[in-house]
């Protein structure tokens, strides 16, 4: 993890900025329904890539278990909604708590038995699978058998109940997304940041001049629990079926940190780069495979995986750190 | 008679377990030395069962036959893997080897879905439905067979490490990685050894558990997470650790499937490993944190 890693969005990096966030405003009026349900799958994995990547690429902590917040906070907004008819505008609440009662419990738990490295890893897996397992079995929700929302009705959109078109939710996550873009900036230019920058590269330094530093990863684990749940809210909404295998996968977990280090991770835009090189790729793969005519199940993933390794063996700090030096915005950044 | 039926499945799981150990060695072993986490490692374990099933299918040789042939091959997988693809990364940070080994993993499963599809396979041999009577307890051949098999292989390992020169030098690695450099041994060999070593292992416990359960090309990642779980619990890196933790996952898994729905087993399983990380985080046989 060497090299320039901040963005700071000065003269340059802030007009490019501004120009691809009015390009993702715009987009929904020219593209057709398929590509807007692409965008919206970039901007979630972007979303949730960056939430992870509070936790690792900040702090470094490698939580290899993020589909827990998710799933936490789809089951608990869902579940207010289907059963007290509490809508998510006030249902997000409910689940942002539970989220940080989770993550703060975790990150207590590992952080003050002195959990670490591989092992912290492990025991983000582990508890991602115990809570899928339980999940299982919860029949208050469906259990294995799913949970299900009423399918919305289309004619209105109302941001309240979340209950509108493909075109709201795009909107809803593009809000999301930017909002927290800004959060992330605003807290790497912060002290906070720089302490977990500290901790990140030397724990024991960072102990040793005095940063507290129990205190600030478990900030790092419970904002990025909490920035999770967000997504987990809007998959419930958006997709209205919930699976415990689905949303609590060890897929799930592998699908958002993926995004962030191909990207380039502790980085600002690598998570929502990361986020379009990936979802580009597994769908012209997809495309490629169909204008072919080949229908044989695995062939799409085979190329996914083999691309993954490139990435990972040639560009070991992911695709943006060496595009920004292209682009020329090195000289904004930096420190 | 209850007594006598929870000993029956603790037993069974006993002899499961002694199979997941020999899985879990593996992992040990490749930690261990080379220090890198096999992430691939049920994926490994599901080419061999795959590689066990279609043996078995052409040339209709018991499973038993086929574990040198199969440990040969994951040998000389795992040892081209290390040299090939691995040997760089050991220097990288975690999450890079993670993604690395993820991404072998998603080859590795979608290339046996490719060819031999999502249906379960299975072996069976004649053998399949006998069992050995001891007064109240009813244990299953092909369970008695498996494990005891896993066990000698498990055996022969251990002399490996103690006694061969080899297995010192891949001790001295483990042990003391500059000294070992210091003395002229040529420590990227001897990883790729290790990774043979670990693999073979698996291999060995593949062509066992195909006699056990069914394999489809999704069990890959399952036997991943079980392989952690074990190996954490017993010690990461230690080699009886992997064993025992094998045992007491086997066992609970058992007795979890009776006492309380069979689904629900593996989350007792993770429930032993998040009491194991938090009380005990270098395992119960493993050597400082």
């Amino acid at each position: 993890m060497s090299g320039p890693r901040r963005a700071a969005p000065g003269g340059r990096a802030r007009v490019l900025l501004g120009l691809l966030l009015a390009l993702l405003m715009l987009l929904p009026f020219v593209v057709n329904p398929y590509l807007l349900s692409v965008l919206t799958l970039i901007l979630y994995l972007a979303y949730v890539g960056q939430a992870w990547n509070v936790m690792m690429g900040f702090a470094g902590q490698l939580s290899l278990g993020h589909s827990l917040y998710v799933g936490l906070g789809a089951y608990v907004s869902a579940a207010l909604f289907v059963h007290y008819g509490v809508p998510p505008a006030l249902g997000f609440l409910a689940a942002i708590l539970v989220a940080l009662v989770f993550g703060a419990a975790i990150g207590f738990l590992a952080f003050r038995f002195g959990v670490s490295g591989v092992y912290f890893a492990l025991l983000t897996i582990a508890f991602a699978e115990f809570t899928r397992i339980g999940f299982d079995h919860f029949d208050w929700v469906g259990g294995s058998g799913g949970f299900f929302l009423k399918v919305a009705q289309r004619d209105y959109n109302d941001l309240v109940n979340l209950r509108g078109s493909p075109e709201m939710f795009y909107y809803l996550l593009l809000a999301m997304t930017a909002g927290c873009f800004l959060l992330c900036h605003r807290l790497m230019q912060s002290r906070i940041g720089f302490y977990w920058l500290a901790i990140r590269e030397d724990q024991e330094a960072a102990q040793a001049v005095g940063i507290d530093v129990f205190r600030y990863k478990m900030l790092a684990v419970m904002l990025s629990a909490a920035l999770a749940s967000l997504a987990g809210v809007f998959t419930a909404f958006f997709n209205n079926n919930l699976f415990p295998f689905q949303i609590f996968g060890i897929e799930k977990s592998i699908e958002i940190i993926l995004g962030p280090i191909i990207g380039g991770l502790g980085t600002l835009f690598g998570p929502i780069l990361g986020a379009f090189v990936l979802t580009v790729l597994a769908e012209g793969l997809r495309g490629t495979m169909e204008a072919l005519g080949v229908v044989l199940p695995g062939v799409k993933q085979v190329f996914y995986g083999i691309c993954l390794l490139f990435v990972i063996m040639f560009l070991p700090h992911g695709i943006w750190p060496s595009l920004r030096r292209r682009l020329g915005l090195d000289s904004d950044g930096g420190r | 008679m209850p007594i006598e039926l929870y000993l029956n499945v603790a037993l069974g799981g006993v002899l499961t377990g002694l199979v997941y150990g020999l899985m879990a060695l593996g992992l040990s072993v490749i930690f261990g030395v080379v220090r890198v986490v096999n992430f691939a490692h049920g994926e490994m374990m599901t080419l061999a069962m795959y590689a066990a099933v279609m043996l078995f299918v052409y040339f209709k040789l018991d499973p038993l036959l086929l574990m040198l042939p199969i440990m040969a091959a994951l040998f000389l997988f795992g040892y081209a893997m290390q040299t090939a693809v691995i040997n760089p990364f050991i220097t990288r940070p975690e999450h890079s080897q993670f993604i690395l080994l993820v991404a072998i993993a998603i080859i590795m499963i979608n290339s046996l879905l490719m060819f031999f599809g999502p249906n379960a396979r299975n072996v069976l041999v004649d053998y399949a439905y006998d069992s050995y009577q001891i007064g109240p307890i009813l244990l299953d051949k092909v369970r008695v067979i498996a494990a005891l098999a896993a066990l000698a292989v498990a055996a022969a390992l251990f002399a490996f490490f103690r006694y061969a020169p080899t297995g010192k030098a891949i001790r001295a690695c483990a042990d003391n990685n500059r000294g070992a450099l210091v003395v002229g041994l040529n420590v990227k060999r001897l990883y790729a050894l290790t990774f043979g070593l670990g693999s073979a292992c698996v291999g060995a416990a593949g062509c066992m558990m195909v006699l056990l359960v069914d394999v489809t090309p999704m069990l890959g990642p399952t036997y991943t997470l079980l392989a952690f779980v074990i190996v954490i619990v017993g010690g990461l890196g230690s080699m009886g650790g992997a064993l025992l933790g094998g045992l007491l996952v086997g066992v609970s898994e058992a007795l979890a499937g009776l006492v309380l729905t069979p689904s629900a087993k593996s989350m007792v399983t993770f429930a032993l490993l998040i009491l194991v990380l938090l009380l005990r985080p270098q395992g119960l046989l493993g050597r400082k944190a």
